[in-house]
């Protein structure tokens, strides 16, 4: 499976789309629509692990949990922070975490590497549990977003909801931007060597422990992007936000878009977070909508048996077979 | 003759200690032994193994206070077990073996939040406690105020009964032989006639009926509480780990290594205890990353 770019008009109807959005939706759905961007951002940065680094890393929250308590530690406590200085700090936090744990994770492969990540992930989440570090398990509030100045000037006010709206769509684009760019230098060509073929790589003189390295550490400073966004927008952490759970979600979501496409990951935090809105709501499922855990695990289980893909493959696929049977038809019109 | 009985009585204190990290070790091997048994046969990654532990305990709770004796309820817990095991290995993990790692993990992840949500909807949310069984319902006295209840010796003791018997059953026995065959070469063991899918299905259940039964004996020390499986799942991830994938005699060293760790962080760093399992699985990925008991 190579890197599968989506056709650059598709992309700029879908950016404007979601430019738009603010327009229509009202408060409530731009919190969930800067909910979703901000989980397709930390979908983005695990599949260049998953997808086209073939790390499957189920500790990633690791990474976008530390940077959100990076944020809360750094924030006075009735004031707004100074985010130019807060994000790069909790970006740096996260891609250090990420290069500590990772030289000793990429050392592994297969199996181990997935228990391995998830360990240490839950290192992480068993200090923040069990210490009194940023309130143990009550977990901390950040009552001010950071602010955004440029120049003494406040162009974009994170505590207005369109706003941060906005702040999340520009990261998002971003991400996917330098994400794509990264994918198409020869250092994303090496990253898939390794995916495909490991040695080889190895013994044309690649350092592959340092490639994987790199990306571990470029995958974790994005989680942490994708963390501190997290934090602004609900203004509480707590070591749930590095659960393991919150790992295997992210998971799901780029299998769910189809692993290897930048935008697959983006439609699989889509799907999934408006799935669990739809099977947690009361207003249509009633007294079924406590126990929605249940029939997310239904899906995971009929996803994984029924389409190995994901959407975003199942899609491409149905696609192929329709153009193949219609160039098949025009074709046998002809004389 | 007053400092001799205080030394006596520290020493005391940290043979409380090591009987408790053995006891720990040692259920922690019940469960990482089919859990490594599960990858080096089947070469399947299964997070729903901690679900079943939970799924014993639960079952051993609920059968007590069914049946009002706990020596009933755990071999019909264990029986359960084994047959929900055969019947998820036959619906759904048979077909597993061929694919990637990835889609394991997902649809194990999706088994615990099934699992995890059906706990919620029969049993609650809520902590459940279960008696210890009468004729173990006493403490062993050590000096005059240290003491050591008897049913984590009891717990102990049918904990290396068992890792014996499966000793026995893996390096002596027709089936292990065909276990072992299995784990070394799986194409191999097949091409020589050993019928993999039930061989497969056996192991499978066998490696649930240890869990639960893990989950079912711990119940009256650790009693039964939403998430239990979750939390010892990763402790085992971690023994599997320094053991090395498929390798048993690696999962009993680990088990006992780790539960050490934990105990002794317990006793010296009690904030950072949760860390000491994971400093021991780093410095192993540092020296040897195949774990203790695999060649290269």
């Amino acid at each position: 499976m190579t890197h599968i770019a989506l056709p650059r008009g598709i992309l700029i109807a879908a950016l404007l789309l979601l430019a738009l959005f603010p327009i229509i939706g009202t408060t409530f759905y731009l919190q969930l629509g800067a909910k979703i961007m901000i989980m397709a951002i930390f979908a983005m940065s695990l599949d260049l692990l998953v997808g086209h680094t073939g790390l499957v890393s189920l500790g990633h929250a690791a990474y976008f949990g530390i940077a959100a308590y990076a944020l809360a530690l750094a924030s006075p406590k009735y004031d707004a922070a100074n985010l130019w200085l807060t994000l790069p700090l909790a970006m740096a936090v996260a891609a250090i975490a990420a290069l500590v744990i990772g030289f000793l994770v990429v050392r592994t492969a297969g199996v181990y590497f997935i228990m391995v990540t998830l360990a240490f992930a839950q290192m992480l989440y068993s200090v923040f549990h069990d210490t009194k570090i940023a309130g143990g398990s009550d977990g901390i509030y950040i009552l001010v977003r950071p602010a955004l100045t440029i120049a003494g000037l406040k162009p974009l006010d994170l505590e207005k909801p369109v706003e941060f709206y906005y702040v999340v769509l520009i990261a998002l684009a971003a991400v996917h931007g330098f994400l794509n760019r990264v994918l198409h230098a020869p250092f994303g060509r090496a990253l898939a060597g390794i995916r495909m073929n490991e040695a080889r790589m190895r013994s044309i003189g690649f350092p592959v422990f340092a490639y994987k390295l790199v990306a571990f550490v470029l995958a974790g400073a994005l989680a942490g992007l994708a963390g501190y966004l997290a934090a602004c927008q609900f203004g509480f952490v707590n070591p749930e936000i590095l659960a393991w759970h919150q790992s295997g979600i992210v998971l799901m979501m780029v299998i769910l878009g189809g692993m290897g496409r930048l935008h697959g990951a983006v439609l699989g935090a889509f799907a999934y977070v408006l799935t669990q809105e739809i099977l947690s709501s009361p207003a249509l499922l009633g007294a079924y909508a406590k126990h929605w855990q249940l029939a997310m695990g239904g899906l995971f289980v009929i996803i994984v048996l029924v389409l190995p893909h994901g959407i975003g493959g199942f899609i491409e696929v149905t696609w192929r077979r329709f153009s193949y049977r219609h160039a098949k038809a025009s074709g046998a019109n002809d004389p | 003759m007053n400092v001799l009985n205080g030394l006596n009585g520290l020493n005391m204190f940290y043979l409380i200690q090591l009987l408790n990290a053995v006891q720990y070790g040692l259920l922690l091997f019940l469960l990482s032994s089919g859990l490594t048994l599960i990858f080096g046969i089947m070469g399947v990654i299964n997070l729903a193994h901690g679900s079943f532990y939970m799924v014993g305990a639960y079952l051993a709770f609920w059968l007590t206070k069914l049946t009002g004796n706990l020596w009933l309820a755990i071999p019909l817990a264990v029986a359960t077990s084994f047959g929900i095991g055969l019947l998820l290995e036959t619906a759904i993990f048979s077909r597993l073996y061929q694919r990637d790692h990835l889609y394991q993990v997902l649809l194990t992840f999706g088994l615990i939040l099934i699992f995890e949500e059906l706990r919620s909807i029969l049993f609650g949310d809520d902590v459940h406690g279960v008696a210890v069984p009468e004729i173990f319902n006493y403490s062993i006295p050590l000096t005059d105020i240290l003491s050591y209840p008897a049913y984590r010796l009891f717990v102990t003791a049918v904990c290396l009964a068992i890792a014996g018997l499966l000793y026995l059953v893996i390096h002596r026995s027709r089936v292990g032989m065909m276990i072992r065959a299995g784990n070394s070469n799986r194409e191999m063991a097949a091409s020589l006639g050993i019928n993999i899918p039930l061989l497969f299905a056996l192991v499978f259940a066998f490696g649930v009926a240890l869990a639960a039964f893990a989950g079912a004996i711990a119940a009256p020390i650790s009693s039964v509480f939403p998430g239990m499986g979750n939390q010892i799942l990763i402790i085992c991830f971690v023994v599997v780990v320094i053991g090395g994938i498929g390798s048993i005699n690696g999962a009993l060293i680990a088990s006992l290594a780790v539960g050490l760790a934990d105990t002794l962080g317990k006793v010296f760093a009690a904030e950072y205890s949760g860390v000491a399992v994971y400093l021991v699985m780093a410095a192993i990925l540092l020296w040897r990353p195949q774990g203790i008991a695999n060649k290269v």
